[in-house]
């Protein structure tokens, strides 16, 4: 339906006229008579023995309720925070675990973990409690340098040389071969910095007990409720599923961050039932940099083997993988599956082996955080696919065009274990070679030569895996859930349709793209659809969101229960028409009969569902509302060119963006304006991971970067514009046609933008991020 | 302690403790709950209300600072049915995703462009370096503001 | 945020008093820093006294050859002034546009933070500092790393500066902060050129070395002939002491550069 708010409609957004008023409803803005409020007592020490804790003075401050400690929770038979995907290593191994109990019970492995809850009356009293509580620490030399991590002192009791496990993919044998057989051997040794995901709403928790029903709430700023819910009733032991209600209302920002199960929502919902009291906790922004899950931190060796005309032959990495001092949700996963089943990129590479050890540290624990994998795995692959360029003299776009899959070759099978459905890498390349004037490169760079800066082009042409996940696929490398979703369409008496879906929008829009879907398919005014989420009491059993996988699966799921509508819609009209149901279509919300002019308009249809006066209900049961759940048979595989023009000034190594150009393939889009903006976030998200972000920890294990006066965030004064495109290739295994958009900007950026800033200073590597003093020194020795 | 502010064109008389924040009395005492609060440092802008007619980071505001004052927060300068031509060019422009940066974001643009003549995009970024937002990268935040600016000198 | 006892005076008498009263008072100017600080607990003060309604510390006065700036002033105020255009400039780069509807120019130089950027000012211009005790040389005022001149409950009223001839200021912002990593103030008075530093060392201070080099040439060509140790300069993760140093010697080369 070409109009004006079905698919491929740039929309006004639906969730927009709450949150320009100051009406979005965020969880600390819920509130709950009586309730309590929860402070975190949170270690100072990276590592260290907890010999004692006295909480006398605590339990003895005005205002305090209660004391909670890890020993409390263990004692009530509370469980420890489980990690939802088992890795294998080499020998067959399963990973190795350390035991997470929520609240620490005798040591503590980070700052910032935390090991007692108080509950007071009022935040004042609960913070006061926490100051006067009594730790007894002996401190341990911390380990927090990840490439000496296998051989420092050993953090859990049960993990030798501090490894999870040491994994690999690809084929060996076949890599050392075409090593041996190479013209050129491109060697890149690169750090992918730890970054901290700082959604501007930070982390927070009401919980609530109903000691009639034995009911526990949990308001939480989650991206997945349903997830929350099975982690809290089936691992922590909170109460069964059917018992625990979890919503996640209007969520500022997730990034991944919101994925995960956390200490806090635990602890908060345990007292709550413990207390019988509601308890409320919202981070504050040190114990978001603290204690949210970090993402990325790598340090990677990787070789590229060519052919003297630049045909790839063979890649070959070796990552080491900070998973910080605990397991977190979905950690193992993140620099594994999403990460060495990429290593293909674009590109034909025949032969490509991966091995990754994945350490524990001493600082928080690292988990997925916009990308997950598919950043670093790109930042790999581009980084070294443009060194290799380079050292052969040959032009980085073409050396890529010799190596790309060719729009022939799809289905492609890679040599990391996934097959690409569709894709045409040239045309994305060439739209954005159009597009960042790559031809006046030359006279540009000239130009700021003369005012004596640097100018430097960097591309990237990444390729991901997302819309998670076939669930057959996932559950056989270790994931622990099933990645489908659902969805439901139910449509009311007069017509009107709420769609309630498990997918959770914490900024994607799915209020407006779901409507569009949903009202392009029916013939449902746009204003009629209502789009409801975040809640498992609404819902059937869902996955959230994460991994690109809204629209590519939740809407897929939609799509699949509107058809089961349409179906049922004919059977009824074709009864109230008196016609064979063969010959009912339906289309542009009017049910027809071929050859005739008879028609109904679908809430005609619909009524007629609900008031069955004339309806055939010996065959269909009454009522117009259906649900669906699917379970994608692939991963989609967006895929773009981004390419980054920078000016550097030499003297202070201020690196300026002068152009962003992104074209990405994410399939068919529903909503331009929707998609467009995603690209935007990514983008500023992957740039400020090339030039700004760093988490960093000293030697003894404090996090430095622990404020905004210290960790640098993107601002709008550190962006250009961007000028962003698509090309399309339409997904070939799901309903719409769609990929998936909201992590390709993260994933594609940081490369493009590292290649830039290497080619102007005309070095072969800069450590990331590339921040005034970094480019400065890289630009003296150049 | 007594302090009796206007908010929103309404005044407020309130109680409240000697160490009350401006943000905390909007949100908790007022049940203004637009007004949201990212950071402790001062940073992140998502607490902006305007106060005796200028931008200020509630959240960096004690209560009895604010006596006396009048403030306007995001709940008081336009409705769904009859928006500031700033929330309206948000969300023509696509200018927020999760929301929670938005009114901050949008109280602190008015006070831009109502303070300045012909900004222009650069402008733009450099008024709003004292606003985080983590979804939107700035871009259509940037056009969104260029666009408010036309509207208000306009209007 | 512990519990102390707010109070707003009328007067500086008044001001006073409260604070001779108080077991562990302090002043609040604007707050930017202040408040922070107490949110996050790292300080108990008993009392807290807002300077905020004396009425009588606002405000910019021209007296011909110098320019009185109250000390509740805030750096918007400031930064739309136009008597000494490079202040104006200065003000106009503290902080975000909110530190500066609230910030003031007294609060900003009785901490002495290391970053800020009015020290460079205060340091670089012919500037007196006017207290409820006494007036202070600007030269004199800053004494270390958050430490100043002042007394005990002593009170900046205004800050007076004398009209450069011209004037620049250069910084270089705290990618996160955006508090100054180095800022540097020139000052032209006559044939005399001031240099003023900020971010690079405990508190603001004159480099006494280039500006007798740019006395027998005012030119940009003069910095790199200007020794500079930074050695004991402010080292963080965004710039160690080496990058300060030469950022200091590019932000001279460019205020110098942009009044030629």
């Amino acid at each position: 339906m070409a109009n004006e708010t079905g698919i491929g409609a740039a929309v006004k957004r639906k969730e927009d006229a709450r949150f320009i008023t100051g009406a979005g409803r965020y969880t600390d803005d819920i509130g709950a008579h009586g309730q309590t409020y929860a402070v975190f007592a949170r270690s100072p020490y990276a590592r260290a023995r907890l010999n004692g804790l006295d909480l006398a003075a605590a339990q003895a401050t005005e205002g305090v309720v209660a004391v909670f400690t890890g020993a409390d929770l263990q004692a009530d038979g509370i469980g420890d925070l489980p990690c939802g995907w088992t890795v294998h290593s080499k020998d067959g191994e399963p990973m190795v675990v350390p035991a997470h109990p929520p609240i620490a019970v005798d040591k503590v492995n980070y700052v910032g973990e935390p090991y007692a809850v108080v509950i007071g009356e009022s935040l004042e009293a609960a913070k006061n409690g926490a100051e006067a509580l009594e730790a007894d620490f002996e401190e341990l030399p911390a380990v927090v340098d990840l490439a000496s991590a296998a051989s420092a002192d050993q953090i859990h009791e049960n993990v030798p040389n501090n490894q999870t496990y040491d994994w690999e993919l690809g084929d060996k044998a076949a890599t050392d071969a075409a090593f041996a057989e190479a013209h050129h051997i491109s060697t890149l040794e690169i750090v992918n910095n730890r970054l901290i995901p700082n959604a501007i709403e930070p982390r927070a928790a009401l919980g609530e007990y109903d000691a009639a029903s034995g009911l526990y709430t949990l308001h939480t700023t989650s991206q997945n409720p349903h997830l929350e819910r099975l982690v809290l009733a089936a691992f922590v032991q909170i109460a069964p599923e059917a018992r625990l209600r979890v919503i996640s209302p209007d969520v500022g920002g997730g990034f991944g961050s919101k994925i995960f199960v956390y200490a806090e929502e635990t602890a908060v919902i345990w007292a709550a039932g413990k207390l019988r009291r509601p308890v409320k906790w919202r981070a504050e922004r040190s114990e978001s940099f603290l204690a949210d899950a970090h993402g990325r931190d790598h340090v990677t060796k990787a070789q590229l083997a060519l052919a003297e005309d630049g045909t790839f032959l063979g890649l070959r990495v070796k990552t080491l993988a900070n998973m910080g001092a605990y397991l977190s949700t979905f950690a193992s996963s993140v620099p594994t599956y999403l990460y060495g089943t990429l290593m293909a990129g674009q590109y034909k590479t025949p032969a490509i082996y991966v091995e990754v050890q994945s350490l524990f540290t001493n600082t928080a624990p690292v988990d997925a955080y916009r990308g997950a994998g598919r950043p670093e795995a790109t930042y790999v692959v581009e980084r070294i696919v443009e060194t290799a360029a380079r050292e052969m003299g040959i032009d980085p776009a073409e050396l890529r065009r010799r190596n790309f899959i060719a729009p022939s070759d799809f289905p492609y099978e890679t040599p990391v274990a996934l097959t690409y459905d569709t894709g045409d890498y040239e045309a994305s390349l060439a739209k954005a070679l159009e597009h960042a004037d790559y031809a006046g490169f030359g006279a540009r760079k000239a130009a700021s030569e003369a005012a004596g800066k640097k100018r430097g082009i960097g591309f990237s042409c990444y390729i991901e895996a997302c819309g998670l996940a076939p669930s057959q696929v996932a559950i056989s490398l270790g994931a622990g859930v099933g990645l489908f979703e659902v969805g439901e369409v139910r449509v009311d008496v007069t017509g009107s349709v709420t769609v309630v879906t498990g997918s959770h929008s914490h900024g994607q829009s799915h209020e407006t793209t779901f409507a569009q879907i949903i009202s392009d398919r029916l013939g449902v005014p746009f204003e009629n659809v209502t789009v409801l989420h975040g809640d498992t009491g609404r819902s059937d059993y869902a996955l959230g969101t994460y991994g690109s996988r809204s629209l590519a699966v939740g809407g897929s799921a939609l799509i699949k229960a509107t058809d089961k509508i349409i179906a049922k819609g004919k059977k009824i009209a074709a009864h109230m028409l008196e016609a064979e149901e063969e010959k009912v279509d339906f289309a542009d919300g009017t049910f027809t009969v071929a050859d005739s002019n008879q028609s109904l308009t679908f809430p005609e249809v619909a009524f007629a569902a609900y008031v069955p006066a004339n309806y055939p209900l010996e065959e269909l049961e009454p009522g117009l509302s259906e649900k669906a759940f699917y379970d994608p048979p692939n991963f989609t595989y967006p895929a773009g060119a981004h390419i980054c023009e920078v000016e550097i000034d030499p003297a202070t190594g201020v690196v300026d963006i002068t152009s962003f150009v992104a074209v990405d393939d994410f399939g068919h889009v529903v909503n331009p304006m929707i998609v467009e903006g995603q690209v935007h976030g990514g983008l500023a998200q992957g740039i400020g991971q090339a030039l700004l972000e760093h988490g960093v920890y000293d030697e003894t294990g404090q996090l430095v970067s622990g404020s905004y006066m210290d960790y640098t965030m993107p601002r709008a004064d550190d962006l250009p514009s961007f000028t962003v495109d698509t090309t399309v290739t339409p997904c070939t295994h799901n309903p719409l046609g769609v990929k998936g958009c909201g992590e390709a900007g993260a994933i594609g950026s940081t490369a493009a933008v590292m290649n830039a800033v290497t080619n102007a200073l005309g070095v072969a590597s800069v450590p990331m991020p590339a921040t005034p003093e970094t480019v400065w020194r890289a630009a003296q020795s150049a | 302690m007594e302090i009796s502010i206007t908010v929103n064109g309404r005044s407020e008389a309130l109680d409240v403790p000697d160490n009350a924040l401006l943000a905390d009395v909007l949100r908790e005492r007022l049940g203004l709950t637009g007004t949201h609060v990212g950071c402790d440092t001062s940073q992140c802008g998502a607490c902006v209300v305007h106060m005796d007619g200028a931008a200020v980071k509630s959240c960096t505001v004690l209560a009895g600072q604010a006596n006396g004052a009048e403030v306007t927060t995001i709940e008081g300068i336009g409705n769904p049915d009859n928006l500031h031509p700033m929330q309206a060019a948000f969300r023509e422009n696509h200018a927020l995703q999760c929301g929670f940066c938005t009114p901050g974001m949008i109280m602190s643009a008015i006070d831009l462009v109502q303070k300045s003549d012909g900004l222009d995009e650069q402008g733009v970024r450099d008024g709003l370096e004292g606003n985080l937002c983590r979804c939107t990268g700035y871009h259509n935040i940037v056009k969104a503001v260029l666009a408010a600016q036309d509207d208000m000198k306009s209007a | 945020m512990y519990q102390f006892n707010y109070h707003r005076p009328a007067t500086l008498d008044e001001a006073a008093s409260l604070m001779a009263g108080a077991d562990d008072g302090t002043y609040l100017s604007g707050g930017m820093t202040l408040i922070p600080t107490l949110k996050q607990r790292l300080a108990a003060p008993s009392d807290v006294i807002d300077l905020g309604g004396i009425g009588a510390l606002s405000g910019i006065t021209d007296n011909g050859n110098t320019i009185s700036v109250g000390a509740m002033t805030r750096h918007a105020e400031v930064a739309a002034s136009n008597a000494i255009p490079a202040l104006a400039a200065l003000a106009g780069q503290i902080g975000d546009a909110h530190v500066r509807n609230r910030g003031t120019i007294g609060g900003s130089i009785a901490n002495s933070d290391p970053a800020a950027d009015y020290p460079a000012a205060v340091v670089a211009l012919d500037s007196t500092i006017h207290t409820t005790k006494r007036s202070i040389h600007g030269g004199e005022f800053f004494k270390g790393l958050f430490e100043t001149a002042l007394d005990e409950g002593e009170i900046i009223t205004s800050v007076e500066f004398t009209k450069p001839t011209s004037a620049a200021y250069a910084k270089f912002p705290n990618p996160a902060s955006r508090y100054a990593v180095v800022g540097v103030f020139v000052a032209r008075c006559g044939d005399a050129t001031c240099v003023g530093v900020t971010g690079a060392g405990p508190c603001a201070f004159r480099w006494s070395e280039l500006e007798a080099e740019l006395a027998s040439g005012f030119s940009a060509s003069a910095v790199p002939n200007a020794a500079l140790d930074h050695s004991e300069f402010n080292a963080d993760i965004h710039a160690s002491a080496e990058f300060r140093g030469n950022l200091v010697r590019v932000m001279a080369e460019r205020a110098i550069a942009s009044l030629i």
